[in-house]
This record gives C-alpha cells, sequence and structure tokens, in this order.
C-alpha cells in the first residue's frame, strides 16, 4: 500500500491501535470475569455456592457489580486534596494497563499479505521496562492514601507502598539469574527459546518460586494484602474512596493479577507456546492464523491456571504480619535470589568453559 | 523446627490440598428459593386466627393473647354479635378488629397457649418483607383462615400448610 502521506506506515499505526483496543478490553473484561471467579472460587472452597442468581451460574454478576459502582454517590472528602484524590486510582490503573504492552500475546498473524505481530511493542528492554512500571504503580498507592487525609489510610498506604518496594528486589534479582541464561531482555526472544529449547520453569525452579512469590507481594493479595486488612485497617488505603474511583483501586488490583501472571506464563512456562506440540511444524501443517489463535488460546489457559493459583492461595493461607512480611523480603527472599544468581551463573560459566574448570 | 518445617512450603502445600479438596465435596446450600429447608411440626411462625368446622371465627376477644404476649403486639377490639350474624361467630362476643404488629412480636407462641378457644396458633410460614412499618401491622383480613364453608379451595390450601390444628378439641 502507498499511503506515503509524512512518510511513515500509517497502516502500522492503526493496527497497532486496534491491537491495543483489543488488549485493553480484553484486561478489562478480564479482572471483571476475575471478580465473578474469585466469589467462585472462594465459596467452593468455603463450602458453599457463590453468585448464582444473576444468569445462569452468576455469569452477570460482574456486571451488576460494575453498575452497582457506578450508581453510587461519588463522595470526595472536603478536607482531601481533590487533584491528588482523583489521580490516585488513574495512576493505578494507568500502570496495571501500561504492563500489557510488552507481553507477546502471540506469534503473528497472517491477514492481508501483512505479518500482524500480536505484540504491541518488541522493545528489546521488555522486562526493565516492565520493572520499571511496576514500580510506578507504588505511587498510585501513596497518593491514594496521602490525598485521602486520613491517618489510617495514610499508615495503610505506607505499609503498602514498603511491601511492594521490598519485593521489588527480590523479583529484580529473581529475574537477573533467568536473564542469564536467555542472554535477552525482550519477552519476545525468551518466548521463542522456550519454544525451541525446554521451559524456563524447568532450568530455574528456585527462581520461578522466588518470582512467583514476590508477584503475590506486588499485587497486594493475601497472604501479603495488610495495606487492605479488611480486619485492622478497614480498607486500608481505598477507604476513602466511593463508586467507580473505588472500582478502579479494585480493578487495578485484579488487572495487576492478571498482567502478572500472563508475565510469570511468559517468563517461566513458554507463554504463547503451546506445550508438548512443536509449533514450527504445526504451522506447516495448519497454516499460520489458525495457529496463531491457538497459541493465543494456549496463552490464555496458563493464564487462567495462574489466576486460580492466585485465588487458591488467597483463601488459604493466613495473612502475614508486617514484620515477618520484611523479614522474609529481605531476609529470607534476597538472599536467595542472590544464591540462585551465584548457582546460575556458576553453571552457565561452566557451560561455556565445556565443563571444565 | 527443622529446616523442611521452617520454609513453611510444606505445610501451604498441605492446606492448599485440603483447601482443593473441599471444592469436591457436596455443598450444603440449599437453593431458596427452588427447594425450602423443612421445618419442625413445632416451628412458631405467622400466626393465624382459626374458624371451626362451620366457618364460625373461634376469637372471642377475650384478651387473654394480648395480655400474655410479652412484646404487647397482639390489641383487640371487642362488639356484640347482631342476631343475623349467628353463622358467623361462635360466640356472643367477637373481635371487631384484631391486630397484630409484625415488628413487635418475638414469634414466642404465648398467645397460642393462653388462648382458651383454639382460636390463634403460629403456622409455617414466615413474614415476608415490606417497605414500610405500616405495611407490618396485620389486621384480622391477613390472619384469619380463609372459611371451609364458603372458600373451601383456599381453606383446604391453606390447611394443607398447618397440619396441627388437627386434634384440638372444641
Amino acid at each position: 500500500m502507498h499511503l506515503t502521506l509524512l512518510a511513515f506506515d500509517w497502516v502500522l499505526l492503526l493496527e497497532k491501535a486496534v491491537l491495543i483496543l483489543i488488549i485493553i478490553s480484553v484486561s478489562l473484561v478480564v479482572a471483571m470475569y476475575e471478580t465473578w471467579g474469585e466469589r467462585k472460587v472462594a465459596a467452593f472452597m468455603q463450602d458453599r455456592r457463590g453468585p448464582n442468581r444473576a444468569g445462569p451460574g452468576g455469569i452477570l454478576q460482574p456486571l451488576a457489580d460494575g453498575l452497582k459502582l457506578f450508581m453510587k454517590e461519588e463522595i470526595i472528602p472536603q478536607s482531601s486534596s481533590k487533584f491528588l484524590f482523583v489521580l490516585g486510582p488513574g495512576l493505578a490503573m494507568l500502570t496495571a494497563m501500561m504492563t500489557s504492552a510488552v507481553v507477546p500475546w502471540s506469534s503473528h498473524f497472517h491477514l492481508w499479505g501483512r505479518d500482524i505481530s500480536m505484540q504491541i511493542a518488541d522493545v528489546n528492554i521488555g522486562i526493565l521496562y516492565i520493572f520499571g512500571v511496576v514500580s510506578m504503580g507504588v505511587y498510585g498507592i501513596m497518593i491514594g492514601g496521602w490525598a485521602s487525609n486520613n491517618k489510617f489510610s495514610l499508615l495503610a498506604a505506607i505499609r503498602g507502598a514498603s511491601q511492594i518496594i521490598s519485593y521489588e528486589l527480590a523479583m529484580g534479582l529473581a529475574i537477573i539469574a533467568l536473564l542469564m541464561i536467555s542472554g535477552s531482555l525482550s519477552l519476545r526472544t525468551i518466548v521463542e527459546q522456550q519454544q525451541v529449547g525446554r521451559y524456563y520453569v524447568l532450568v530455574q525452579p528456585l527462581g520461578f518460586l522466588i518470582f512467583l512469590i514476590c508477584a503475590f507481594a506486588e499485587c497486594n493479595r493475601t497472604p501479603f494484602d495488610l495495606s487492605e486488612a479488611d480486619s485492622e485497617l478497614n480498607m486500608g488505603f481505598h477507604q476513602e474512596y466511593s463508586s467507580m474511583k473505588l472500582g478502579f483501586y479494585l480493578f487495578a488490583e485484579y488487572v495487576n493479577v492478571f498482567i502478572s501472571s500472563a508475565v510469570m506464563a511468559t517468563l517461566y512456562w513458554g507463554g504463547y507456546d503451546i506445550p508438548f506440540v512443536n509449533d514450527a511444524s504445526l504451522v506447516q501443517r495448519i497454516g499460520q492464523n489458525p495457529v496463531a489463535v491457538l497459541q493465543v488460546l494456549s496463552l490464555f489457559v496458563k493464564i487462567v491456571i495462574f489466576i486460580f493459583f492466585f485465588m487458591w492461595v488467597r483463601w488459604t493461607i493466613p495473612r502475614f504480619r508486617y514484620d515477618q512480611l520484611m523479614k522474609l523480603g529481605w531476609h529470607v527472599l534476597i538472599p536467595l535470589a542472590l544464591f540462585n544468581m551465584l548457582v546460575t551463573g556458576f553453571v552457565v560459566l561452566l557451560r561455556q568453559n565445556h565443563w571444565h574448570f | 523446627m527443622n529446616l523442611w518445617e521452617k520454609m513453611y512450603i510444606p505445610a501451604i502445600a498441605k492446606g492448599m490440598s485440603i483447601t482443593f479438596g473441599h471444592m469436591f465435596k457436596k455443598k450444603p446450600t440449599v437453593n431458596y428459593p427452588e427447594k425450602k429447608r423443612p421445618f419442625s411440626p413445632v416451628f412458631r411462625g405467622l400466626h393465624v386466627l382459626n374458624r371451626d368446622e362451620e366457618g364460625r371465627e373461634r376469637c372471642t376477644a377475650c384478651g387473654l393473647c394480648a395480655v400474655a404476649c410479652p412484646a404487647e403486639a397482639i390489641t383487640m377490639e371487642a362488639a356484640e354479635r347482631l342476631p343475623g350474624e349467628e353463622n358467623l361467630y361462635r360466640e356472643e362476643k367477637y373481635a371487631a378488629k384484631y391486630e397484630i404488629n409484625m415488628l413487635r412480636c418475638i414469634f414466642c407462641g404465648l398467645c397460642e397457649e393462653a388462648c382458651p378457644k383454639d382460636a390463634i396458633y403460629l403456622s409455617e410460614t414466615f413474614a415476608p418483607a415490606n417497605y414500610t412499618r405500616k405495611g407490618f401491622i396485620y389486621g384480622k383480613e391477613e390472619l384469619l383462615i380463609p372459611n371451609p364453608v364458603t372458600e373451601a379451595a383456599e381453606f383446604a390450601q391453606a390447611k394443607g400448610r398447618t397440619e396441627r390444628s388437627e386434634g384440638r378439641g372444641a
């Protein structure tokens, strides 16, 4: 196509815009149905049934919840800083959504003579970008807690922020060991390496465990949810919020869970690779587009399994105390991650040196 | 605690297997309103003002139930039976106005025990929800059981729900 207005590729822009729209809507829909899933999973584990009145099996329950949140009264406390009050949930949701830009959702579709890659931005610092955005997520919590002009919210926000920054370190250190093996920060390269080699969870089991625990802490999920500890600090940093601003905070948590599951699946479990199937030969047999669809499905199956795992852990384990949490983050996870790094470096050097010293 | 226990991973894994097992157990939830939990025969629910076999009201407005009620929920006004109304009321005195305030009632059943004429008893249903407080003051129309002579079908349906008034004396 010869659209040479201003000499850049308009079709690429359109393609990326459509992809962004699709991914954002999918994230929001998945976050909505995560609320349904959470209530059903919680109910089944507690010997009860969960929502089953709104639509068959309670499928329309998230719509009812969303509608309820929209219809509630928007309360902005008079002594709060209004600009920051409204900014907090927006920041939380923004950073939650921005992480989805570098996750490869599938290999590529072949439509209309073009190869449309299913990743919004294949930057070659993919993992670093994810960490940067997640660090910005702390702002959403801190601003929410500060702007509420409420001492308890501030306390909860401080706890939440300190928890997130402590566990970010351990997460980064666990990823460094992965980088030593893969040699590239780009997420698509990591998935492609897992397609030919073995899944990195088999190569780095300890790294995966550390990353998993840190992902729980990053999403403020039980057992690390003392920033919204229901029995101690009421609702924590989102106590003063009502209606859709509260909805944004809760949704941002669920979108974070979704994106953490996607990142975990991509880094350690092969991403969009269909397990036990040689994808290249499948492309020869069925064609590129059906295989791309199957790959998206396979990524989503992995994500759903992880989301179920998040919920399973939430309804099993009691909450950590603040000092236990800090001790775990600094005294246990960081030394473990460093040890993991050392062992990985040792083995990688040995392998380069053909297994003799 | 040894190192294996201190890691908490085995304990967590055991806990998670227990919760996972609970997902497949039978749930004791009853799908109300499609299925209702069966009540015992002595369940104390909504009040019903009884009639005898010929359809005459049994209540004589003696006031014993109002005195017995610990929550002072029952109020009544008596009236004298006029000569043409023998088929409506059993005795010469009857209750012209009989009101029970369901918000005050504690469903203790003392009124049922106090009544000398077997006129009031507590059935199996419970008070449905209402929007105003006035809606909860039940008058005679809501409390009276349907007439077995003139409205036999409704009476049979109402009776079917309350099997305890069998074998009660005059």
